[in-house]
C-alpha cells in the first residue's frame, strides 16, 4: 500500500501534462513503514532519453537517481519508488516497465492526453519479477 | 579482500533486511558473486537469463560506475563501499503478451539480420516481430519488386504475393525482382524464386490472382499489412476499401514518369485513399506507365519507401507516414510532403460510411465495356499488312507520325513525315489534302486523335489511322523495327 497526498498527485499529472507527448518521470521520496510507503514529497527528474524515443520510453540516469538519494538522504527521507507518465496510452506496465523494474518500489502511472490526466495507478512488482500488481493506492489529507 | 555492499530498500527484503554487507573478494564482480551466492533470490533481481547485469542496474565502486573502469573486473581494495543504483527506466507500449508469443530466431537468422539487432530500435524483440509478421503485395511490378525484395531481406516471415501477369522484356527496365532468364515466365513464380534466394528463412505464398471484389477481403484477413503496388485506379479504390473494412494499414505507392507518391493509408489512426481523392479520374485523363512511360529508378526509390514504412508499422515505429502525403519528383531530384486529414464525410472511413462493402471498381471508375470501345466508330483504318501491300503496289499516299520526337528516334516506318500530336492542328499546312493519309502512332488511340482533331479543324482530305501503330508494323511487317 502506498499513501499519497491529493496535492502531491496533482504535482505528477501537471508533469504528465506539461512533458506531453514526452514521457515525464520522477522519484517519489518518503518512509517506509508498517503501513506500507509514505510519499511526502516528489523528485521530477528530466528524462534522459534521446529525443526520438521519449514518447514512449523514459530513463532515470543513475547520476541523477544518486542525486535524488542523496537529496532524500538529506532529508531524512528514501526512495519509495517511480512516476512516469504513458501519453495517450493505458496507465498500465509494460513489458519494458516489468523488465525494468524492481520489488517493493511503489510505480505510480498516469495516462496522459492533450492538456489532460485521465487514470493514475499504483503498480507494485511481485517478488518474482513475473508480473505487476495494482497497489492499493491511499489518498491523505 | 572484504568489501562492503550497500543494499537499496526495496532489495533489503532479500536480503534478511540488511542494509549493507560485507564480502571477501579481489573484484567487483567476485563482490556480487558473493553477495548473490548467499542471498540467492536477491540475484534474479541482478542478473537476467543469459547472467549478465540487468542493463539498468548499475554497480558503482565508491563513487565510479564500473562500467567506466574495468566492469566486473575492476579490483576491489579493502574497505572499498559498492553500491547498487537502479536507473528507472520504462516505458508505454503493452506488449507482454506480444513478447512471449513472438517466434525464436536461429543462430543462422542471428547472424544474417546482426546490423538489425544491434540497434535498440530493432533488437530481439523487433526482430522477432519482423519474423512474426506477414505482409501482402499487391503486384510484383516496379514497386513490388523492391518492396518484396527488402521486406524478404528483412526477415519479414510470411510475404504474399499477387499477380496475374507474365515477366515481359518491357518489365525488365524497372522490376528488379525478375531477370532475363524469367521472360514469359509467370511473374508470382518468377517473384518467389528470387525472394527465396535472398532470405530461405521466410515463407513466400503465391496467389496467382487478379485481385478482385470477391477475394480480396478473404485474401487481407491472413495479413497484418497490405502494400499497394498497383498500376491501375479500379485496384488502387479496391484495396483502399479493402483495407479500411478490415482495419489493415495500406501503404500506398504510385508512380508515373519521374514523379512518385507515398503515404501510409490506415483508417484507424488517420486519413485513407478516398479521404485524398474522394473521386478517380475520368478515364483516359491520367495515361499509364505503359503509355506516359516511367524513369526505372523511380519505382525502386518509391518502393524502398514504402519496404521502409511497412517495416516500421510491424516494429511499432513512431513517426509513420500517416496522414502524410510524400511528393518526389526524380527528375529535380526533389522531395515535398503534404499534410492529409481524415475526412469525416469520407464515403468508407468518415463517420456515416455509405461504401460497407466492395462495390464494382471498374464500374466506380468509369471503366465499363460501353465506355472501352472506340468512341468514334466511323473512323477510317487500315491494318499494317494492308499499308505495306499498297506501298509495294506504288500507290500513292502519305504516312504522318504523331508520335514524340523522341519516340521517333526508337523506331520509324520509312518514308513517313513527324509531326507530333500537339501540333497536328497548327501543322496542317504540311499535309496534302490531294493525297490519301494514313496517320500512326506508337498503338493507335494517338493517331485517332489526332484523325479527330484534323477533322475538326476542317481538314478536307482523307485520313486514315493504322490500327495498331507501328507496333502492329513491327510484328506483321518488319520486325527489324524494334517495338518498345
Amino acid at each position: 500500500m502506498i499513501t499519497v497526498s491529493e496535492q502531491l498527485l496533482d504535482e505528477v499529472r501537471e508533469h504528465g501534462v506539461r512533458d506531453y507527448p514526452y514521457e515525464c518521470c520522477g522519484l517519489l521520496l518518503g518512509r517506509y513503514t508498517a503501513e506500507g510507503k509514505i510519499v511526502s514529497e516528489t523528485y521530477p527528474i528530466s528524462n534522459a532519453r534521446e529525443e526520438s524515443a521519449k514518447r514512449n520510453r523514459f530513463l532515470i540516469e543513475p547520476v541523477e537517481l544518486m542525486r535524488g538519494e542523496r537529496y532524500a538522504r538529506e532529508h531524512d527521507l528514501e526512495v519509495v519508488g517511480f512516476y512516469h507518465s504513458h501519453p495517450d496510452s493505458p496507465a498500465v506496465p509494460s513489458q519494458y516497465d516489468l523488465e525494468h523494474a524492481w520489488p517493493t518500489y511503489s510505480y505510480i502511472i498516469v495516462s496522459t492526453s492533450p492538456g489532460q490526466a485521465t487514470d493514475l495507478f499504483s503498480w507494485e512488482q511481485e517478488p518474482d519479477r513475473s508480473r505487476f500488481n495494482r497497489e492499493e493506492l491511499r489518498i491523505s489529507e | 579482500m572484504p568489501v562492503t555492499i550497500s543494499i537499496p530498500a526495496p532489495l533489503r527484503q532479500f536480503a534478511d533486511g540488511q542494509s549493507q554487507i560485507v564480502v571477501e573478494a579481489k573484484t567487483a564482480g567476485e563482490a556480487l558473486e558473493r553477495l548473490t551466492s548467499t542471498y540467492i533470490s536477491l540475484r534474479r533481481h541482478l542478473f537476467n537469463e543469459q547472467n549478465t547485469l540487468r542493463n539498468f542496474v548499475n554497480v558503482y565502486l565508491n563513487d565510479e560506475d564500473i562500467r567506466h573502469a574495468s566492469g566486473p573486473e575492476t579490483p576491489v581494495k579493502d574497505g572499498d563501499t559498492i553500491m547498487i543504483v537502479p536507473s528507472i527506466a520504462g516505458g508505454a507500449v503493452v506488449e507482454s503478451e506480444v513478447a512471449q508469443s513472438l517466434p525464436e530466431l536461429s543462430n543462422e537468422e542471428i547472424l544474417r539480420y546482426s546490423r538489425h539487432l544491434i540497434m535498440p530500435e530493432v533488437g530481439m524483440q523487433g526482430q522477432r516481430k519482423l519474423k512474426a509478421a506477414s505482409v501482402l503485395m499487391i503486384g510484383t511490378g516496379g514497386l513490388g519488386a523492391p518492396v518484396g525484395m527488402y521486406l524478404a531481406a528483412a526477415g519479414v516471415g510470411r510475404i504474399g504475393v499477387v499477380d496475374f501477369d507474365v515477366v515481359e522484356e518491357s518489365n525488365l527496365q524497372r522490376q528488379i525482382i525478375h531477370g532475363t532468364k524469367d521472360l514469359g515466365r509467370r511473374k508470382i513464380e518468377s517473384a518467389r524464386d528470387r525472394l527465396r534466394d535472398i532470405n530461405p528463412h521466410i515463407e513466400i505464398e503465391t496467389h496467382e490472382t487478379r485481385l478482385t471484389s470477391q477475394n480480396a477481403m478473404q485474401l487481407f484477413r491472413n495479413y497484418d499489412v497490405i502494400v499497394d503496388g498497383t498500376d491501375n485506379f479500379p485496384t488502387r479504390y479496391l484495396v483502399n476499401d479493402a483495407c479500411v473494412l478490415s482495419g489493415k494499414p495500406n501503404v500506398y505507392g504510385s508512380i508515373f514518369r519521374f514523379e512518385g507518391q507515398a503515404s501510409v493509408f490506415w483508417a484507424e489512426k488517420g486519413a485513407c485513399y478516398r479521404c485524398l481523392y474522394p473521386e478517380p479520374p475520368p478515364p483516359g485523363l491520367v495515361p499509364s506507365c505503359a503509355e506516359g512511360g516511367v524513369l526505372g529508378v523511380l519505382p525502386g526509390i518509391v518502393g524502398a519507401i514504402q519496404a521502409n514504412e511497412t517495416i516500421k508499422i510491424i516494429l511499432g515505429a513512431q513517426d509513420l507516414m500517416i496522414n502524410r502525403l510524400l511528393l518526389f519528383d526524380a527528375w529535380s531530384m526533389k522531395f515535398r510532403e503534404f499534410k492529409l486529414r481524415k475526412d469525416p464525410k469520407c464515403p468508407v472511413c468518415g463517420e456515416e460510411p455509405t461504401v460497407k462493402e466492395l462495390i464494382d471498381y471498374e464500374q466506380f471508375c468509369g471503366i465499363t465495356p460501353q465506355h472501352a470501345a472506340p468512341p468514334e466508330p466511323k473512323l477510317e483504318e487500315i491494318t499494317a499488312t494492308e499499308l505495306n501491300a499498297r506501298r509495294l503496289r506504288g500507290e500513292q499516299l502519305q504516312i504522318i507520325d504523331v508520335r514524340e520526337p523522341h519516340e521517333f528516334e526508337i523506331a520509324q516506318i520509312p518514308g513517313t513525315k513527324l509531326i507530333p500530336l500537339g501540333h497536328v492542328v497548327n501543322r496542317m499546312n504540311e499535309i496534302d489534302p490531294g493525297v490519301e493519309t494514313v496517320v500512326h502512332c506508337k498503338g493507335g488511340v494517338r493517331s485517332a486523335k489526332a484523325i479527330q482533331a484534323l477533322k475538326r479543324a476542317g481538314f478536307q482530305g482523307r485520313l486514315i489511322n493504322l490500327k495498331g501503330g507501328i507496333s502492329a508494323w513491327s510484328d506483321d511487317v518488319d520486325p527489324r523495327v524494334p517495338k518498345y
